[in-house]
């Protein structure tokens, strides 16, 4: 197991280098610098030089990047061209509303979806079942911003229940997380739907059945259990996703997260953050898909003992 | 009314139907078992005769829809099964009646340990705290024959037959009245088979459960029944205890299917397979059922179905041809 | 006995699309989307018919600003006085174009790597796969942002940067498709008579490769629609004063305390848009899939 856990981290280093790679090389094509934007009024060209050259501007991006990934070895990303700021210290002041929202949002995805995928899936092929998967689907229908902003129209501009924005109080984070949540919902239902569908073909459910366990608890134990691969799958991607990219709710609710900040900074052609946050995004999602893949072992018992016999044979070979 | 308290099971007149959207599967046809104290009966046939839509309908877990379970009575142990609400229903599923499966493979939860799927039905039916009920569960595979140590295992560290052992400590937890075995050893191995019917008869003995034995073999049928109930295409054709149904044949179909067992004391004797195959369950014939595959089929076979009759003892088969008094199919000429 | 004969003997002489499309019928919600996108498609190609542009698209009207809506205005107006009914029709071109684009775009890239990986194997597998796993591992929003903020804020610039987000999923799925297909015997027939590599890909594979392609294809219009708008929504889509549907949500925002309605009509359009596509490419996958038939 944790020869495979090794084995899963270092093969994010190719990928970690070819994304920071991609996007230094796509900012570097953008027309006008940071130094455009740095730059006082009524600046001569020489003042414009000088700031390019304190910013190591007037270097071949190779060299920049080069010396870029040395920085990265020793675990310095840079230092912000506007704020001056450390890039990593920079990010991880971020980057605590952007987990706080990811994972709200997938909890109302949760609780959204699975009930509703196991209702449809029970009741395969009725009028209950086509609404459900309808109703999903509209879900994943409407652009994110836009519900965004009909739920601020209702809720915060006409009932004043919640905030509109901001990350000041609790309530802050209902409205954003519904907001995503929904979106997510169509792709989580239809999983735990047809997960459910294939397990409740499954004999073991007729043995349960005779030993005269409820349905209710057939249903949500028996089943259940044997349906989550699939669905733990969807909500790991998702939850890599939102993480990643919220950008649109963030910006709607003016949540003080990672999305708005790489906004913000490719605004200003802030290169080394816009290439920092991405690079950690990319980690960070990295690190949550080997951890969905862990969470198999934990729910199917199958495939713990494959780990473990792979790491057996391995011994004995 | 000495024998109505006997009576373990009894079932009048069961018809089970599936519906679908095009067709209607006629699987069971106007079955009546009936099952005492401590007797095991063996329901026979091919598949998809319907042995196995029988046996679920007697808990029943026919799924519905599609299925339409219709019956004049349907009773285990006096209580009306028919009747019951679905809270009843899952009282007496596992605790009064229990069921083992065809394929051991499939039948056992991939997510569970063995002791946890055998202590789930203790806790539900006999009321267990946690504790005890675990206790009781190792004590279960330790009757069956599998260490107790090994109640924390998974069900895909099992082999076939040891899989089919926890199934069948799963059946006989809570002590059922009932036992209800679909086909117990058809996925097993030779070997297996044989080790597992006999546990079956010794634990059968020990809590003196009634059983139904569900299977398409008539030597298991030899070995471990009192009563055979032959089925074809959802009837019963035959009836009768061991000695009658094995040694006086009366329906062509059963003499079939002894013709098409192998004999190994005479081995140049021909096998003689029943020609043809079982008839369309949405699209059953006018007449008999069996009347297309038939060597003594007449026009009236063709054209009536025939009631299941007594020919005295507890012998019932259901031809028509028997109309003729001087009727006797081949096999029975033989045994004389 | 009757009714099952016709039922069958009809089905097995049916072609195998005349199956797809038997199956796709049965599909009430794929037969409603794709009505719905019928009806899209055609008022994306003939607004300039019932519409003029100039007058009455992006023609400022002062004096019925910030109408709410009516007979007259059945969206209302906006705060320059544009009817948003006539913007948002005119927008179905914009918003229907970038999808369309983007994905023949995204699809015309992916698959033809897809295919060469599929095909070849070995090294050129390698890089090909890797490449896009680099791609993919960046947030497809996130790059897209990145490559319209890179390149500047123009129609043709926001369709390839969605068309090329969406490339590692046409790979990919390309990829699996091929591989399946490359071992089977017609393929190797093809090879033993001496047919070229560009013959054999695109004649006998690619072809047998379709169902997935083209399911992906109209599911991934519906979000490259929704990726084109989101992208408009924060200003680095099509430039003002089209009537790109995410552009009018950005402009209706302004004024979402006192006339929702801005905000409202836009956002319908695109969901009803995406669902009509989603429901037709789920009645596509539905119907082309054999193995999701019950």
């Amino acid at each position: 197991m944790h020869r495979y856990i090794i084995k899963r981290l270092l093969l994010m280093i190719p990928v970690i280098i070819g994304v920071s790679f991609l996007v230094f090389f796509i900012m570097d094509l953008a027309p006008g610098d940071a130094v455009d934007i740095l730059a006082p009024e009524g600046a001569t060209a020489e003042d414009l030089e000088a700031i390019r050259h304190d910013l190591g501007l007037d270097q071949p991006v190779i060299v920049r990047y080069v010396k870029y990934m040395g920085g990265m070895l020793h675990g310095d990303m840079g230092v912000s061209y506007v704020s001056k700021t450390d890039v990593f210290d920079t990010y991880m002041e971020k980057l605590p509303a952007t987990i706080k929202l990811s994972f709200a949002s997938i909890l109302v995805s949760i609780l959204l979806s699975v009930p509703l995928g196991i209702y449809s899936a029970t009741r395969q092929g009725t009028v209950q079942d086509n609404i459900s998967m309808i109703v999903a689907m509209i879900g994943l229908s409407m652009p994110n911003f836009w519900l965004g902003l009909l739920l601020i129209i209702v809720f915060s501009l006409n009932l004043g229940w919640f905030p509109s924005g901001g990350d000041q109080t609790l309530s802050s984070i209902v409205l954003p997380a519904i907001t995503i949540g929904t979106g997510l919902m169509a792709t989580l239902t239809r999983t735990t739907r047809s997960s459910m569908l294939d397990v409740l073909k499954q004999e073991y459910l007729r043995t349960a059945r005779a030993k005269g366990i409820p349905e209710k608890i057939v249903i949500t134990s028996h089943a259940l259990r044997n349906a989550l691969i699939p669905i733990i799958t969807i909500i790991g991607t998702q939850l890599a996703g939102v993480l990643g990219g919220s950008v649109l709710t963030e910006t709607v609710f003016a949540w003080p997260g990672v999305g708005r900040l790489i906004v913000d900074s490719l605004n200003m052609r802030d290169t080394p953050l816009v290439t920092g946050s991405i690079i950690m995004t990319t980690i960070l999602l990295s690190i949550i898909l080997l951890l969905v893949d862990l969470l198999y072992a934990v729910v199917d018992p199958r495939i713990k003992a494959q780990y473990v016999a792979k790491r057996g044979k391995k011994k004995h070979g | 009314m000495e024998e109505q308290k006997d009576m373990v099971l009894e079932v009048e007149n069961l018809n089970v139907k599936f519906v679908m959207e095009e067709e209607t599967v006629e699987a069971v046809n106007n079955i009546s078992l009936h099952i005492k104290k401590g007797e095991t009966l063996g329901l026979v046939g091919e598949t998809g005769a319907g042995k196995t839509t029988t046996a679920l309908s007697i808990m029943r877990l026919v799924d519905s829809p599609p299925g339409v379970l219709e019956c004049d009575k349907l009773e285990v142990c006096g209580q009306d099964v028919m009747g019951m609400s679905i809270t009843e229903l899952e009282h007496i599923r596992g605790g009064l009646v229990s069921m083992i499966f065809q394929d051991p493979m499939t039948s056992l939860n991939p997510v569970f340990t063995v002791g946890q799927q055998i202590a789930e039905s203790l806790e539900r039916h006999e009321h267990l705290n946690k504790n005890d009920a675990w206790k009781k569960a190792e004590d279960m595979l330790e009757l069956v024959g599998i260490p107790r140590e090994r109640a924390i295992e998974y069900p895909h560290q099992f082999s076939g037959g040891m899989k089919q052992r926890v199934i069948i400590a799963i059946a006989l937890a809570c002590s059922p009245q009932l036992l209800i075995a679909d086909e117990p050893t058809t996925a097993l191995d030779v070997t297996i088979q044989a080790q597992i019917l006999q546990l079956m008869r010794e634990l059968k003995q020990k809590k003196d459960t009634s059983m139904i034995m569900i299977t398409h073999d008539l030597g298991i049928v030899a070995e471990t029944c009192d009563r055979v109930a032959v089925m074809y295409a959802g009837k019963i054709i035959e009836e009768g205890n061991l000695e009658e149904v094995f040694n006086h044949t009366l329906h062509p179909y059963t003499e079939g299917l002894f013709n098409s067992l192998p004999n190994i004391k005479n081995r140049r004797s021909k096998l003689e397979p029943i020609r043809g195959l079982m008839p369309d369950p949405t699209n059953l014939p006018r007449g008999c059922a069996f009347a297309p595959r038939c060597n003594y089929a007449t026009d009236a076979c063709r054209e009536r179905r025939p009631e299941l009759v007594s020919f005295g003892g507890t012998h019932k088969a259901a031809c028509l041809a028997y109309e003729n008094p001087d009727f006797h199919i081949e096999r029975g000429k033989k045994n004389g | 006995m009757a009714k099952t004969v016709e039922a069958n003997v009809p089905r097995k002489a049916r072609s195998q699309m005349g199956e797809v499309w038997h199956q796709f019928r049965r599909n009430k919600g794929a037969m409603v989307g794709s009505a719905i996108v019928l009806i899209i498609v055609f008022v994306a190609l003939f607004a300039d018919v019932f519409l003029d542009y100039d007058t009455q698209v992006v023609g400022q009207n002062v004096a019925e600003r910030l109408q709410w809506p009516s007979a007259r205005h059945w969206f209302g107006t906006d705060e320059l006085g544009r009817d948003i009914f006539f913007r948002v029709l005119y927008g179905t071109r914009f918003s229907c174009s970038v999808g369309l684009v983007a994905v023949t775009i995204g699809l015309v890239i992916g698959v033809t790597l897809g295919a060469i990986a599929g095909f070849y194997g070995g090294t050129l597998e390698e890089v090909i796969m890797r490449s896009t796993d680099i791609l993919g591992a960046v947030p497809n929003m996130l790059m897209a942002i990145v490559i319209v903020s890179v390149l500047g804020q123009s129609i043709w610039n926001l369709m390839l940067a969605v068309g090329i987000t969406s490339v590692p999923q046409f790979v990919r799925i390309t990829r699996a498709a091929v591989l399946t297909v490359r071992n089977q015997e017609y393929v190797e027939a093809s090879k033993a008579i001496g047919l070229s590599n560009r013959r054999i890909i695109f004649k006998h594979i690619l072809p047998n490769c379709l169902s997935p392609i083209i399911v992906q294809a109209t599911l991934r219009v519906a979000s490259a629609i929704i990726s084109a708008s989101s992208l408009s929504f924060l200003g680095l889509g099509v430039p003002a004063p089209s009537p790109e549907w995410g552009a009018l949500l950005s402009g209706g925002r302004k004024y979402i305390r006192d006339y929702s309605y801005m905000t409202l009509f836009p956002g319908l359009a695109i969901m009803i848009t995406v669902l009509a596509l989603n429901m037709m490419g789920d009645g596509l996958r539905d119907s082309l899939d054999p193995k999701l038939k019950k």
